[in-house]
């Protein structure tokens, strides 16, 4: 029982981050209709960055403010340079633009940075909480707590404010949102900016847990992108549940059955699901118009 | 058609029966020979994404299987591994049409993470199963023994000609099945199922079963090409079925234009070129791969070769 509750919480803890690289995908995926795979290069920015600001000798909270605030640049960049211009494109074009977007931006990081491993210093120290038998780091805390605070936050903005509800219009139907007045692009502009805020933010969490390297993201990305498709494409709470089911899997295979296969397992379940629901737990059904 | 499908098929010939007069030494040879090896896998893609429309973001698990067919057959089964070939193709048919079955259902992304996922759990197999494939070191491969053969007959080649003339040859030969393809009544409804799957059905194609034959097809091309890799270098790692390298064929198809043969070993021949040329500035290799991913696809969203022949239309 003990180890369970052990194993759930490194689930948890892991599929918190899973979560928050897949609401970026969502994000990202309702205003334009792209899967953008240099989702998992924002969380290593945000790592990144924070580490080297910090050892630059800005305090941690600031150094984590500038990486957040450079990665969303970032993102806005890739998406005027990259996105915007291919507007139109076949799937497969977009697939390859944004893959292209993650092999330069870790090439540009491994020349920016370094090959190396890197940490930070946790928030809250290291001394183990117990709960009922098991124990968990006050680092996980932070990075479940963020990914729990991030989703309330989303869900506020996109039912509570008029740019959120913007947002969603253009998720539905990008031309009638044009006819109603609302700036498409600039609902573009503001999803890859919050997604990559998102993701960075992402990657300072999880940085005192998991280290951080130039060449993360690749895995991420498609761990995120993975649970983003369990919940349903496009719907911020699939995402959620996908990226916490998913951590969850992850962590019981390696826990009961094998460490080596556990991601094997999560692709499984995956597959498993797509055959069964082939719009994903929370995707909504479409059928193709004539 | 007939006559172009001819005309292609001899530049092609051509191409790579005259390369060899340019070579200056005979490293190009073995570029050469993986530029044909690289563009058979991306001929396979050209059936798959070109023609019939759908995405896979795991095809270099077929190439896994193809390589790793021939390492570990001769070796435990004791197969010639010309047999093993075969073998890997069987292997690689079979898989792809139990898996394709259920997953050609799925559409755009969700067909992309499905294969993707296929292609990660045959890269963990042969990264985890160490006492068969040697895990992430790989394994080392037998010898074909055609070169043997040769030797014995009096035709002495170096390992590097001998490679470029047996991948150049069955590049031809695939070449020639999938122009053959296309011109069939399969191919056209290959394409006619790319355009609208409802349209299609509703004039009688059978379109999930179409499908599932240009996956098991192009898994076949795959499989045949990572046979060929592994034997030519001699040595495999399961980095042949990475994400990456499902990612870089699927480039390459792209890239060069990825509903014709020629115009996706364009793209093959471009690809595997550039980082070879790009050696020089290793710094920098993933910087200018990235950029001219992104470059290609927003100035030449078609691929190089159908954007270039539409710009030559255009000029009387």
């Amino acid at each position: 029982m003990d180890s369970l509750l052990q194993f759930l919480f490194s689930g948890l803890t892991v599929g918190a981050v899973y979560a928050l690289v897949a609401l970026g995908f969502t994000i990202i995926y309702n205003a334009s209709d792209v899967v953008n795979f240099a989702q998992g290069e924002f969380v290593m920015l945000g790592g990144m960055i924070t580490v080297f600001a910090h050892e630059a000798g800005i305090p941690l909270p600031l150094a984590a403010l500038l990486a957040v605030v450079l990665t969303a640049a970032i993102g806005v960049a890739l998406n005027k340079l990259a996105i915007e211009p291919a507007r139109g494109a076949p799937v497969v074009s977009i697939i390859i633009i944004t893959i292209g977007a993650s092999i330069f931006i870790r090439g540009a990081s491994q020349l920016i940075f370094d090959k190396q491993l890197h940490r930070l210093p946790s928030f809250s120290g290291d001394a183990p909480i117990r709960i009922g038998g098991a124990t968990i780091l006050p680092q996980s805390l932070w990075v479940i707590g963020g990914a729990l605070i991030v989703f309330v936050a989303l869900w506020l903005f996109f039912t509570r404010t008029l740019t959120g509800k913007a947002v969603l219009a253009t998720a539905n139907n990008r031309l009638a949102a044009q006819l109603v007045g609302i700036n498409t692009r600039a609902i573009m502009t503001l999803s890859f900016a919050l997604s990559a805020a998102i993701g960075a933010l992402a990657g300072v969490l999880a940085t005192p847990i998991t280290l951080v390297s130039y060449d993360v993201g690749v895995a991420l990305a498609l761990k995120g992108f993975a649970a983003a498709m369990l919940g349903g494409m496009g719907n911020p709470k699939g995402a959620l549940v996908g990226g916490l089911l998913l951590g969850l899997f992850e962590a019981l295979t390696a826990g009961y059955l094998s460490s080596q296969y556990k991601e094997a397992v999560a692709f499984i379940v995956i597959l498993a699901v797509l055959f069964a629901m082939p719009q994903g737990l929370f995707g909504a059904k479409s059928t193709e118009r004539v | 058609m007939l006559t172009s499908k001819w005309v292609q098929l001899a530049v092609l010939a051509v191409l790579i029966a005259a390369l060899p007069l340019l070579f200056p030494s005979g490293y190009y040879y073995r570029i050469g020979a993986l530029i044909f090896v690289n563009a058979l896998a991306v001929t396979g893609l050209v059936i798959l994404v070109g023609w019939a429309g759908q995405i896979s973001l795991g095809h270099a698990g077929f190439a896994g299987i193809g390589a790793y067919a021939c390492a570990l057959a001769p070796e435990h089964l004791g197969l010639h591994p010309v047999v093993a070939i075969v073998l890997g193709m069987v292997i690689s048919a079979g898989l792809a049409a139990l898996i394709g079955k259920p997953i050609l259902r799925l559409k755009g992304y969700y067909l992309g993470v499905a294969t993707l996922g296929f292609g990660i759990l045959v890269t963990m197999v042969l990264t985890n199963e160490r006492i068969w494939t040697g895990g992430p070191d790989g394994m080392s491969v037998a010898k074909l023994g055609l070169r043997e053969l040769l030797r014995d007959m009096g035709v002495r080649v170096s390992g590097g000609v001998f490679w470029y003339w047996a991948c150049g040859i069955v590049l031809l030969i695939g070449a020639w099945l999938a122009l053959n393809l296309y011109n069939s009544a399969t191919g056209r409804a290959l394409r006619a199922l790319h355009g609208s799957e409802v349209a299609a059905s509703t004039i009688g194609i059978d379109v999930p079963r179409l499908k599932l034959q240009a996956f098991v097809i192009s898994a076949v091309y795959a499989s045949v090409a990572g046979s060929l890799l592994a034997l030519q270098n001699g040595f495999i790692t399961p980095d042949v079925a990475g994400f990456m390298h499902s990612i870089e064929i699927v480039t390459m198809a792209v890239l060069g234009g990825v509903g014709s043969v020629v115009g996706a070993i364009l793209g093959a021949v471009i690809l595997t070129l550039l980082p070879q040329v790009l050696t020089v500035f290793a710094e920098y290799e993933q910087l200018v791969l990235g950029a001219v991913m992104i470059l290609v696809m927003i100035f030449l969203p078609r691929g190089l070769l159908p954007s270039i022949a539409a710009r030559l239309k255009r000029k009387p």
